[in-house]
């Protein structure tokens, strides 16, 4: 920034301030007001977590908490908001979905990434992608699915460690995946070179639906079927 | 979630009765022909010299635990001139596996040691197919990532809801800026005759000074800042300088309470 420009700046607000300033004269009748009208709302506002009543309530509460979670909301979070043990949360969950996916309707209740979410089902994306005008997203290619699926089963992994798997150096399907957020560095290795690790995301969990890592196929899975032939 | 499942589950059983493993096409988006003899069509899709080679052993409808060496290394080596001939840059690691395949073809080729013991004697192909089935392993599981993916391109969540911690802004209006700005300025006015020595500083110096400030602690109450402002020039210039930091959005400003102090934060 030049000197010039500087000056230039600080002389116009100057007279901006002196205007602002009558504003706010004017403007200090209106704000007393409204602070008596913010105090009593800021007082109401402490303390509202009151005992849930009933079961009928805790799942309305619940199902709100999950529908204005930006991301899956975990019973834990919901125990802690409720102020109420975690297994009464998780049977209330359980209920929750049953009865909600019961309905079979356009959304669903589900467990994703360690938490609850709501969404579409996938039955019906045609009619959701022309509302939305959204095109589907970009795939990845078989290459860095390749990558991804041994990150996910061999995390923590480093590079030597997919090449000696895939039989093809990966460094760009590496960077593909963390720019997509779907694998995290975890470190580096304790040997020679020290290679970094790498691991899958919560996104990753997140963009395949995957409750946690667990609900992967197990790799015997893919043995058997390997060796089946 | 009951489809992903039942959509993931029933992928492996067609595999299993649609014959031998699934090579290529291991991603539904490739849709190997392998009806033709045209090999340019299948060329780009060898994700690597591993799935080359299996491509190859299921095309030659050979066992993979008994390969033909020999065979499938001069069909790979096929592979590979016909991609150099059509100027497709051959990456150093086909030609590793062509150099493996070729010395396994020499080994086979050689008569066993009559004095070994059988169980000694391993199969010299034993490491590659053993790295061939884990490969296959892997491919399968890019395969069932792959439809996992595909279901949940279908699914739609909600769209962000507009909070204050999404729009930070918000929580702290021009006007509360003004307010603090205005008490400052009017002790200002009080202590200004006592002031004797001016001491200029710049907008960027303020910004550096203000950016400081903020870095250091990780936030700055805002009434602290103004304070430090040796006089009204200064003052304006380091009001400036907040509005300027906002506007690059390297700080936001919160207001814990209805007025209360504003407190610059570094903008995450």
């Amino acid at each position: 920034m030049s000197e010039e420009s500087t000056d230039i700046k600080i002389e116009q607000p100057l007279d901006q301030a002196a205007l602002n300033e009558e504003a706010a004269k004017e403007l200090e009748a209106m704000v007393a007001a409204e602070t008596t009208d913010a105090e009593a709302q800021d007082s109401s506002d402490a303390g509202t977590i009151y005992q849930v009543q009933s079961s009928a309530e805790r799942a309305g509460i619940i199902e709100a908490l999950i529908f204005v979670s930006e991301e899956p909301i975990s019973a834990k979070t919901i125990a802690e908001l409720l102020r109420e043990e975690r297994s009464v949360i998780d049977e209330a969950l359980a209920e929750l979905s049953k009865e909600f996916n019961g309905r079979n309707g356009g959304l669903q209740l589900r467990e994703v990434a360690g938490g609850w979410q709501f969404a579409t089902r996938p039955e019906y994306h045609e009619h959701v992608r022309a509302f939305l005008r959204s095109r589907p997203s970009a795939k990845l290619s078989i290459a860095s699915l390749e990558t991804l699926a041994v990150i996910a089963y061999k995390q923590p992994v480093t590079v030597p460690e997919i090449l000696e798997i895939r039989g093809v150096q990966s460094p760009s399907s590496i960077k593909t995946l963390l720019d997509k957020k779907l694998i995290v560095a975890k470190g580096r290795k304790d040997t020679v070179g020290r290679p970094m690790m790498y691991g899958t995301s919560k996104e990753f969990l997140m963009q395949f639906g995957l409750k946690d890592l667990s609900e992967l196929p197990s790799m015997e899975d893919f043995q058997d079927l390997a060796g089946g032939g | 979630m009951d489809e992903t499942r039942e959509g993931t589950a029933a992928q492996p059983a067609q595999e299993e009765t649609g014959g031998p493993i699934s090579v290529t096409g291991s991603s539904p988006e490739i849709v190997a022909d392998d009806t033709t003899d045209d090999l340019k069509i299948v060329m780009g899709d060898f994700d690597g010299p591993l799935d080359l080679l299996l491509h190859l052993i299921r095309q030659e409808q050979v066992n993979i635990y008994d390969i033909p060496v020999a065979r499938i290394a001069d069909e790979y080596l096929r592979y590979l001139q016909v991609m150099q001939e059509l100027d497709i840059a051959v990456a150093g690691d086909f030609l590793v596996m062509a150099a493996t395949l070729i010395e396994l073809k020499t080994r086979m080729l050689l008569p066993r040691d009559p004095f070994a013991a059988p169980e000694e004697e391993e199969d010299p192909r034993k490491d590659l197919v053993d790295q061939l089935l884990e490969y296959q392993k892997y491919k399968a599981a890019a395969q069932m990532l792959w439809s996992r993916a595909t279901v949940e391109r279908a699914v739609f969540k909600r769209a962000e809801i507009e909070t204050d911690k999404t729009n930070p802004e918000v929580s702290v209006g021009l006007f509360d800026l003004l307010k603090v700005f205005q008490e400052i300025l009017a002790r200002h006015k009080e202590e200004v005759l006592l002031e004797i020595e001016r001491e200029e500083i710049s907008m960027a110096e303020m910004i550096e000074r203000l950016r400081n400030m903020v870095m250091s602690a990780g936030e700055l109450n805002l009434r602290v800042f103004f304070e430090r402002a040796q006089s009204r020039r200064e003052l304006v210039v380091a009001f400036l300088s907040v509005l300027e930091l906002v506007r690059t959005t390297e700080i936001r400003l919160m207001q814990k309470e209805t007025f209360g102090d504003i407190v610059a934060k570094v903008a995450s």
